[in-house]
């Protein structure tokens, strides 16, 4: 099978941006990431785009060219950008084309997530009656999880507040000043136990990632960072997941830990071989829970990691180098890209005031989201 | 009841069974695998067998895990609140004997009165009041003494 190469990365920052369209970002992440790779629009062979919010992320060729390649685009959940990447790495991987874009676009309205839970394959009463809440599904599982593996509330704070410090590193941030430990646990309390500053937000931005034939790579790069493996998962029976109004007592493992598995054993590594870390933390406990779910400690191994610093930038497995979803917020279409973005750079060594030291060579990325799926990837030099 | 006029409707028919002095929540069962869900589905999470017949849950069980809603969640919510009236609403799993844990309301609102591992018991509370005065009912549960079904 042909190696897959990233070659070229762009990212529009995210934050809020006004009257500005998901598309016109869409298409500033597009020109970032071909300047990146060298390449003009019209080298492009095939592209896949993501969104929630935009139908059709094609119409980001109005944009940048309208060159006639096929231009797919997918919504995945919290994991659409992990799916626009596996599929364009897997147009190259079979032969088809040798050279093709990512892009994730998004622009949503402060708060929650909502929609129709029947779309969820829940209860059409389950919004009706106030279950319908993601922070809510976020907040039960980390609680159960503070309970079996003697997980602390200061953990939690201590988490979200090394992601406002990364963001604050992170010219490209939307949340760019450090908030304390202490003003994180004093924050309002939205769904015990993560109050106010250990949730993300959702907010707008876009990323983009040119992929080519790794045998082609060096035409463009001298530093191309290969796509080892591209994984993604959907929950199992057992698995308690995001907007059910049930879950089965025979537990079953979340859909993170199979596509971890999965993307391991494509790779050939193992977690101990990591040296940067991106994971879905929609809010401070999902990056606790993701931190074992990915195999990087055992379960309750975090309240010790994390009190010693160990997922800060100069600690042994840092996470969230660029400040993860709590700092950058989740445009859900580009999120994923922003994660790859963050370790292409860090793999790089062009990751500037946060870089990781030590010349970092392996980079892992893991999302997670409604209604139950993951997706992850690892990347080398 | 506030009193005899007052009219008391369920959510939606065939969630639980209403009225009743010892209301049930009625699940679903599949008839090829035994998987439980609640509510009854037309389809099996497990095997996706299609016969799947209606099953009366436990009426009590023990708190699997909890949180509490401290905002006012945006539509489809209708509890009826505003902003200013909202006050924060327990919310929970229950496991339900060894059959199926099932997400409810929760009578408490208080962290520091839930307890994972607590008793908990199906209750049926009013949601909301409409502006004919008719109380919409839900299912929740509530902490209590005693054992087990």
């Amino acid at each position: 099978m042909t190696d897959v190469a990233i070659i070229g990365v762009g990212l529009h920052p995210f934050g809020r941006w006004g009257a500005k369209s998901a598309i016109d970002m869409g298409a500033d992440a597009i020109r970032t990431a071909l300047a990146d790779a060298s390449m003009q629009w019209s080298d492009v062979q095939f592209a896949f785009g993501g969104s929630f919010e935009v139908d059709n992320p094609d119409a980001v060729t109005s944009r940048v060219g309208l060159t006639g390649i096929p231009f797919m685009d997918v919504y995945n959940g919290c994991a659409t950008a992990a799916t626009a990447l596996q599929l364009a790495a897997d147009g190259i991987r079979s032969g088809q084309y040798d050279v093709g874009v990512a892009v994730g676009m998004d622009k949503h309205q402060p708060g929650a997530f909502t929609s129709d839970p029947v779309d969820y394959a829940a209860p059409p009463w389950y919004g009706e009656i106030g279950h319908f809440l993601t922070t809510k599904f976020f907040a039960m599982k980390i609680n159960r999880y503070m309970y079996d593996h003697g997980i602390s509330h200061e953990t939690l704070a201590r988490v979200a507040a090394k992601g406002y410090r990364n963001g604050a590193l992170n010219p490209n941030a939307f949340r760019r000043k450090p908030v304390s430990e202490e003003e994180v646990l004093a924050s309002r309390m939205l769904n015990y136990p993560l109050t106010h500053y250990m949730f993300c937000a959702p907010d707008e931005g876009a990323a983009a990632v040119v992929l080519c034939n790794a045998d082609i790579a060096h035409r463009y790069t001298s530093t191309p960072i290969y796509l080892r493996a591209t994984a993604l998962r959907t929950r199992r029976y057992g698995a308690f997941e995001v907007h059910a109004s049930w879950a089965a007592v025979d537990q079953d493992s979340a859909p993170t830990v199979y596509a971890s598995q999965a993307a391991y054993e494509q790779a050939g590594i193992g977690p101990t071989d990591v040296d940067v870390i991106q994971l879905q933390d929609t809010d401070a406990g999902a990056e606790i829970i993701h931190m074992a779910e990915n195999g990087f400690c055992a379960d309750g191994d975090q309240e010790k990691l994390i009190a010693e610093g160990a997922t800060e930038i100069g600690g042994p497995m840092p996470v969230n180098t660029d400040g993860g979803l709590i700092a950058n917020g989740e445009p859900i279409g580009a999120s994923g890209l922003r994660q790859i973005h963050e370790l292409v750079h860090q793999l790089r060594g062009t990751a500037g005031e946060r870089q990781v030291p030590g010349e970092p060579k392996v980079g892992y990325a893991q999302l997670y989201g409604a209604p139950g799926t993951a997706g992850v990837s690892i990347v080398t030099t | 009841m506030t009193d005899g006029s007052t009219q008391q409707v369920p959510f939606a028919p065939d969630v639980f069974t209403w009225p009743a002095d010892e209301p049930e929540l009625i699940g679903g069962r599949c008839t090829a695998c035994a998987a439980v869900t609640f509510p009854q589905q037309a389809s099996c999470a497990r095997c996706g067998s299609v016969d799947v017949e209606a099953h009366p849950l436990p009426r009590r069980g023990t708190l699997w895990t909890f949180t509490t809603q401290g905002f006012l969640p945006k539509e489809p919510y209708a509890g009826g609140e505003t902003q200013e009236t909202f006050q924060p609403y327990g919310v929970g799993l229950v496991q339900l004997g060894d059959e199926v844990r099932v997400e409810g309301r929760l009578t408490v609102a208080d962290p520091e009165v839930l307890q994972i591992g607590m008793l908990m018991e199906l209750t049926v509370v009013p949601f909301r009041t409409d502006p004919d005065g008719t109380e919409v009912m839900t299912f929740a549960f509530a902490p209590v003494d005693g054992e087990e079904d």
